[in-house]
């Protein structure tokens, strides 16, 4: 499991545009980099984020060699009523890790 | 013709150490978006590698042994300061040490397991974890005599030029500080954010790992990792930075 950080505000206030902050440990090896024995090493990244509220898709991300590793996404949100959002990153080699965090609308 | 420049000049003015009320973090001098990624905990990636050492810290070794946890408590309250006497000096082996030797020497003495690898990303967690907690807390080398010695060979490793382009460390963070080396600003090289996240490595890297790049760079041959030699350039470094903030983990381009 990938170590991730999630930051986002645990209350709102309905109509607040809230800032959701994700970041995920991960090497992004592009698949173009020699390693140690000269060889080219094979592609390793995170080729997609998807973020859902109570399973409604707010925000999707397609990645492409060329970002940093540990990638971080930021986008906001309007809060509308209190829930869970899951952050699911899925990448090569069946890379794929779900976290999930709440807020409280009120 | 720029670089002869630099070269003559090092060699006229000397190296003249700059003075307490001068000292700057290279944080000072980077671009506004990479001092915004260091302060914000959301966005800095070293935060990634302190949440794993705050893992490594509860967790208990596979000897049955207490985790640090078990004997240092919090580490919010206990470890608050640590990181900002180091490298102190270490009563059993009679010798100055850094703060990753402290940590492994805790791990052979007090957890009954084999000390981790320099550079390996538990020890590095570990040691980012640890001085976290010290962060914005003032830079404070312990006032100890039998420091000295190794502080005074650390100001001559300093100064002394080495590599093939016959450098010095201080020909360009005491003297030229603040000028450019191609396209990169010269920090005064004060060690206050280690471990730190740099950009250019994408990952947390220590103080050593810094000091191998810029030997490198004046083509001189870099010591092995855990020379004595680091320890008395990390303990000069320290006094030299004094009292500016801790900041770790802090990012670099």
């Amino acid at each position: 499991m990938a170590r991730t950080l999630i930051n986002l505000p645990k209350s709102a206030k309905p109509g607040d545009t809230i800032t959701i902050k994700t970041l995920i440990s991960h090497p992004m090896e592009t698949g173009f980099r020699p390693g140690a024995d000269g060889r080219i090493l094979p592609r390793n990244i995170v080729t997609h984020f998807v973020c859902r509220f109570e399973d409604e898709e707010i925000f999707r991300v397609e990645l492409f060699p060329a970002s940093a590793a540990n990638p971080y996404l930021t986008f906001t949100w309007i809060a509308t009523r209190s829930g869970r959002f899951s952050f699911t990153w899925r990448g090569d080699g069946g890379f794929d890790q779900t976290e999930s965090a709440a807020i409280t609308v009120a | 013709m720029a670089f002869l420049g630099l070269l003559l000049s090092g060699a006229l003015a000397g190296a003249e150490p700059i003075s307490p009320t001068e000292r700057r973090s290279g944080f000072d001098q980077m671009s506004s978006e990479i001092q915004a990624m260091q302060r914000d905990d959301g966005a800095n990636p070293g935060m990634l590698a302190v949440a794993d050492g705050e893992d490594l810290w509860t967790k208990a070794p596979p000897s049955g042994r207490p985790a640090c946890a078990g004997c240092h408590g919090a580490a919010s309250s206990t470890m608050r300061g640590v990181a900002t006497r180091y490298p102190a000096w270490d009563a059993q082996t009679q010798k100055p040490i850094d703060l990753q030797t402290r940590v492994n020497t805790c791990r052979r003495e007090y957890q009954g397991v084999e000390p981790l690898a320099y550079e390996s990303p538990d020890l590095l967690a570990l040691t980012a974890f640890i001085a976290a907690q010290s962060r914005g807390l003032p830079m404070t080398p312990p006032d100890d005599p039998r420091l000295d010695p190794t502080r005074a060979e650390g100001r001559t490793l300093f100064e002394a030029r080495q590599g093939q382009l016959g450098l010095s460390c201080a020909i360009c963070h005491d003297d030229h500080w603040g000028r450019h080396l191609g396209a990169a600003v010269i920090p005064q090289g004060h060690p206050t954010g280690y471990p730190l996240y740099r950009l250019e490595w994408q990952g947390l890297g220590s103080l050593q790992r810094r000091l191998r790049n810029c030997l490198t760079g004046m083509r001189a041959e870099p010591f092995g990792y855990g020379a004595p030699e680091y320890i008395a350039l990390e303990l000069y470094l320290a006094t030299r930075a004094a009292p500016l903030p801790l900041e770790t983990p802090a990012v670099r381009p």
